[in-house]
């Protein structure tokens, strides 16, 4: 957001490219030329139809996957392999079933080789913040949907990282206990001010958290529109649906959205896939 | 040789620490009845056959001579305990089969968890060894029990060396497969989390993998013992296996017999303490997932 700052951004994705090679043996092109920049500090939601190449983005940011071609920087320098200082919440459930919450949280921490009586404390006050204090000692299929996502977020959050990688984190949750944990998030993010990229299905979600929302094309993934979400904070998740700026927002982004969903279904609905890969023009 | 899967024994049913322990009059007493009854039950076949069989020997049936009988395989038993076998004490005889089994089967189980997660985590490993194990895998163990007695003589270690390749095939299918079957999804977020590589296979690959190697050690006891014995019946100076050797010499039905209810009460108990194991092990597994008990 701050334009005047002279520091690189917290990640850079220039130019790039991933393919996959498919069990068929073919080559899949999952992002093609996509250009993303989040500055240290801001929360980027993405959105975009399913398959569309988000997921990857995020591997790639991260270090788990490298890109096939162009550049990945991560607080100006090139990733090669997992980078210092980020965390990554799942898709799936990606807590360790094995260990219990006090242990999930403090694995970070002892991974880092913290002392663990250190680890502990540093994760008992994270169970506190997310307001799971009293489960320590459960083990993760004890709890429900939401705590385990809260024990995810405490046991990203600990590592107190410089970015924050979402993959629609709060998918499988009802929408009541997903507006309750948006607010958390936010309230957690005003901790640490960590770099977000936060993905979602839902726009109203993607709206309410971030200060920018990039809408991706169907796949092969690039940036369609960029737009700057300039509500003020703090925000209240539950209460902000209904500024009218936010309607606003909501229409223009959804209009852009709207034809690339359309597209990545006829595309799935319709027949063999990889077949008509039409171009898309950037905005 | 078996890879078993990890869920066909799974933990006991019983309630976990700190899960749901409402309304514990109801919870106390159903599965408190339903136990005395699957105990009383569970006698039954047992005296139906025994009783039987003591029966059809009596009437001349089935002939003492061949098939034995029922009540002096009970007082073979009672002889061994009290007056010894013919080669030795009968406590001597059981310490040395359950020697060559544990020691067999303490070497075979390390040996096969390390092997499975190294050539589980190492696809050059796997690539470089698979044709080999598998080779190795079909070799008849009783070919190399005769192998093993010809190279290490009639003494313990032959009988160790059997009980630990039988152990270890067993151990080490499931534990390579239980590797490879880990959650990419755990693994990547505990190198995300800054776990080495070490740490990986330590906090994710083996906790994972640990439901199917225990899967497998049920199995891989009874192997052990198996490997001893068919070891010592091979060639051996001492040992349950001897014993059913030399009773089959003297065309004493009743006497392998004998030897083998008391190779079974080894075994139960064998089986006994693995599944406190497993359930100290797993505790952290949700209860649902067990299904019936053996
Ligand atoms: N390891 C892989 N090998 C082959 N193809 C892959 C691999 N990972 C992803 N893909 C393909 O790349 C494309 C993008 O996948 P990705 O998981 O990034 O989608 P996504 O945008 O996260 O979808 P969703 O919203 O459904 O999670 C998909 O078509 C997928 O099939
Ligand atoms: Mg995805």
């Amino acid at each position: 957001m701050t334009h005047s700052d002279p520091s690189p951004p917290a990640i850079e994705l220039r130019d790039v490219t991933k393919r996959f090679r498919t069990p068929a043996g073919s080559v899949h092109t999952a992002l093609r030329r996509l250009n993303l920049t989040v500055a240290p500090g801001e929360f980027c939601a993405v959105v975009g139809p399913t398959g569309c190449g988000k997921s990857t983005t995020l591997s790639l940011i991260s270090g788990l996957e490298p890109a096939s071609r162009g550049e990945v920087l991560v607080d100006g320098g090139p990733v090669r392999g997992i980078s210092e200082g980020i965390a990554f919440v799942f898709q799936n459930d990606a807590v360790f079933p094995w260990k219990s919450v006090l242990a999930n949280v403090a694995a970070g921490p002892l991974f880092r080789g913290v002392p663990r009586r250190e680890a502990v404390e540093q994760a008992r006050d994270w169970l506190r913040r997310v307001g799971l204090a009293g489960f320590e000692d459960r083990h993760p299929h004890q709890l429900s949907g939401g705590m385990r996502k809260r024990v995810a977020l405490a046991q990203s959050l600990i590592n107190r990282p410089r970015i924050l990688l979402m993959d629609e984190p709060f998918a499988a949750l009802d929408v009541q206990t997903r507006q309750i944990m948006s607010d958390e998030l936010l309230r957690l993010w005003e901790l640490t001010r960590p770099a977000v990229v936060f993905i979602t299905h839902d726009l109203e979600e993607a709206i309410a958290l971030a200060d920018k929302v990039v809408v991706l094309t169907a796949g092969p993934g690039t940036v369609k529109a960029t737009f700057e979400v300039g509500l003020p904070r703090p925000r209240r998740a539950q209460e902000i649906r209904f500024d009218a700026a936010f309607v606003e927002m909501y229409q223009r982004i959804w209009e852009s959205l709207r034809d690339e969903v359309e597209l990545a279904y006829a595309r799935t609905a319709a027949a063999p896939p990889s077949t008509a890969e039409p171009e898309k023009e950037t905005l | 040789m078996s890879t078993a899967r990890p869920d066909t024994r799974a933990v006991s049913p019983t309630p976990h620490a700190g899960t749901d322990i409402a309304e514990p009059a109801e919870a106390g007493t159903r599965p408190r009845r339903r136990r005395l009854v699957v105990n009383a039950v569970r006698f039954v076949p047992l005296v139906v056959f025994l009783g039987g069989w003591e029966v059809l020997a009596r009437a001349g049936v089935l002939d003492p001579f061949f098939f034995g009988q029922p009540t002096r395989i009970a007082a073979q038993v009672g002889d061994w305990v009290t007056g010894g076998t013919e080669i030795g004490s009968l406590w001597t005889q059981v310490g040395v089969t359950l020697q060559e089994a544990l020691v067999g089967f303490a070497i075979g189980v390390v040996l096969g968890i390390v092997c499975g997660i190294a050539l589980g985590r190492v696809r050059m490993l796997a690539d470089i060894f698979g044709p080999y194990i598998k080779v190795l895998n079909s070799i008849p163990r009783i070919v190399l029990g005769s192998i093993f007695i010809v190279w290490l003589g009639l003494g313990v270690q032959s009988k160790v060396a059997l009980a630990m390749v039988l152990v270890f095939f067993a151990v080490f299918f499931n534990a390579f497969q239980g590797t490879r079957e880990v959650d990419r999804n755990l693994v990547a977020n505990a190198r995300i989390l800054g776990a080495s590589k070490r740490q990986v296979t330590f906090h994710v690959v083996l906790p994972s993998a640990l439901t199917w190697i225990i899967a497998s050690l049920h199995v891989s006891f009874g192997f052990a013992l198996i490997g001893a014995i068919v070891g010592e019946f091979l060639g051996a100076q001492q040992g349950l296996g001897l014993l059913i050797s030399q009773a089959q010499g003297s065309f004493n039905p009743n006497g392998v017999f004998a030897a083998m209810v008391v190779i079974a009460v080894i075994a139960l108990a064998a089986e006994g303490l693995i599944t406190l194991l497993e359930k100290q092990l797993l505790s952290w597994r949700p209860p649902q997932l067990s299904g019936a008990d053996l």
